[in-house]
């Protein structure tokens, strides 16, 4: 399989970069986009240039490391997988393809396809916890809860905090992600206690960092690898409103 | 006043105030169109119905504030938003692509500017009467503000009804993206229920701008005639 890649190009974080476009052979269609993409690096190290840079980590789509814009969808046009899981054989030969950057203010370029996504840490700094008691195990059965709260708790879970919400956002939003970090808690028992306060130093964090609004049109969720529900932002929007309004301190 | 700035700080209360806004805003032309389609029963009823608002006095000066507030805060709130949005995405994708954003959701600032721009003429035309001062001081019969009549001779003008028509089918296109997104903006979001609402926002929607430009399109057609003794310019 022989492709054409319109690939960013940037050198370090201060550098303007530019769309670069490559061609590539001998792509095989059982290998993964990163690989098609290592194939490209190791034929660039041999001529002598820069290989590309991306991040990846387990390539078995759970670490939420990668992170490429596939001709302007996040991760690609295959529903709930990562770009680590998506393989060539949903590609033609000869097809052109664009690979971008997330794109946010909140995400800058450190270089070519990498980003900064520290805002995400710096979000769940700010309440994206439980505080408990550390020393002796709980006992199992200690806080009952119920399996459909522990589903919906686990479904939010599920976040790997790639980012790709926010890169498909029209506003680079980041709603989708602190919304399901704010919701996984909301189910549980153990989540009560610091409820308002989490809502509200997330949300502010979120302000901080530069992302922009939502705007419902609900790309977060199309291209969301773990297929996290828009009724998260739902949930948040709730919880900050009441909180917002009784919240003491 | 620290309450209102903490409002607009955060982009979620912006997004409250636009929900809520607009959710007045909503209901406000919902009887609007109750209201114009009076003119579907004739002039008496019509003239009565206006002269019944206009004898509202002070109270119908404190709804109108009341909706020019709103509307204000309708757009600092939207206005905010987009500059911030706009501000969230400094380089753009050299590939632009979207997997299920409607056009309508796409185009909501457009949508909402040319709604601006067009309630502007509609005062001019027939609140402020501005714009045709030869319909503005007709009275029919019994002496009473013919409104009917102002209306029937203002829609006679064709490129007036397209101009109207072609504003309430703007308007439409921006309903329909704006009441699903008050649910969800303000916290209403259920698989129980989803589907009612996004039923609801559409059949809410077309209620609104067919009731709307069955008033134009009447007079266009004749169904919407001037009485007897009143005649066309």
């Amino acid at each position: 399989m022989k492709l054409k890649l319109h690939i960013w190009r940037q050198k370090h974080a201060q550098d303007k970069g530019k769309m670069v476009t490559y061609e590539v052979d001998g792509i095989i269609e059982d290998m993964s986009f990163l690989e098609m993409l290592d194939v490209l690096n190791e034929k660039l190290i041999v001529n002598g240039e820069e290989p590309v840079a991306f991040d990846h980590d387990c390539r078995e789509g759970i670490c939420g490391a990668c992170s490429l814009t596939i001709n302007g969808i996040p991760h690609g046009f295959e529903k709930e997988t990562t770009i680590c899981q998506l393989h060539m054989r949903h590609f033609k030969d000869g097809d052109t393809i664009y690979i971008e950057p997330w794109r946010a203010r909140a995400f800058p370029v450190i270089k070519d396809l990498v980003v900064d996504r520290a805002a995400f840490d710096r979000i769940m700094q700010a309440g994206g916890f439980v505080s408990a008691h550390t020393g002796g195990v709980p006992d199992a059965n200690a806080t009952p809860i119920s399996k459909i709260d522990a589903d919906k708790a686990m479904d939010y879970a599920a976040c790997i905090g790639c980012g790709a919400c926010v890169a498909a956002c029209k506003n680079a939003s980041a709603m989708l992600f602190v919304a399901a970090k704010v919701s996984q808690y909301a189910y549980l028992p153990q989540g009560q206690p610091e409820r308002k306060k989490r809502v509200l130093n997330m949300v502010a964090q979120m302000d901080a960092e530069g992302f922009g609004g939502c705007t419902n049109q609900y790309e977060c969720e199309a291209v969301c690898p773990k297929g996290i529900s828009v009724a998260a932002i739902a949930l948040m929007n709730r919880d900050f409103l009441k909180a917002s309004l009784t919240d003491a301190s | 006043m620290s309450a209102l700035v903490r409002f607009f700080q955060s982009t979620i209360l912006s997004k409250v105030v636009m929900a809520g806004t607009g959710l007045v805003l909503v209901l406000f032309l919902l009887g609007h169109m109750i209201g114009n389609l009076q003119m579907h029963i004739g002039q008496e009823k019509m003239n009565v119905y206006a002269e019944t608002l206009q004898h509202l006095g002070g109270v119908l000066w404190i709804i109108r504030s009341g909706l020019l507030l709103f509307l204000v805060l309708h757009i600092i709130a939207s206005i905010r938003l987009k500059a911030l949005n706009l501000s969230a995405r400094p380089e753009a994708y050299a590939f632009k692509n979207t997997v299920k954003a409607t056009l309508a959701s796409r185009t909501m600032i457009w949508t909402g500017v040319m709604i601006a721009l067009f309630l502007t003429y509609h005062l001019l035309h027939f609140t402020i009467k501005a714009t045709n001062p030869q319909f503005g001081g007709l009275v029919d019969a019994v002496g009473r503000h013919d409104v009917y009549s102002m209306v029937v001779l203002g829609y006679q003008n064709v490129l007036i009804s397209i101009v109207y028509i072609a504003a309430m089918v703007l308007l439409g296109y921006h309903l329909i993206h704006a009441i699903e997104s008050m649910f969800q903006t303000l916290g209403i979001n259920h698989p129980k229920y989803n589907s009612f609402i996004h039923r609801l926002s559409v059949t809410l929607s077309l209620v609104i701008v067919i009731g709307f430009i069955s008033i134009p399109v009447g007079v266009l057609f004749g169904w919407i005639a001037l009485p007897a003794g009143v005649v066309a310019l």
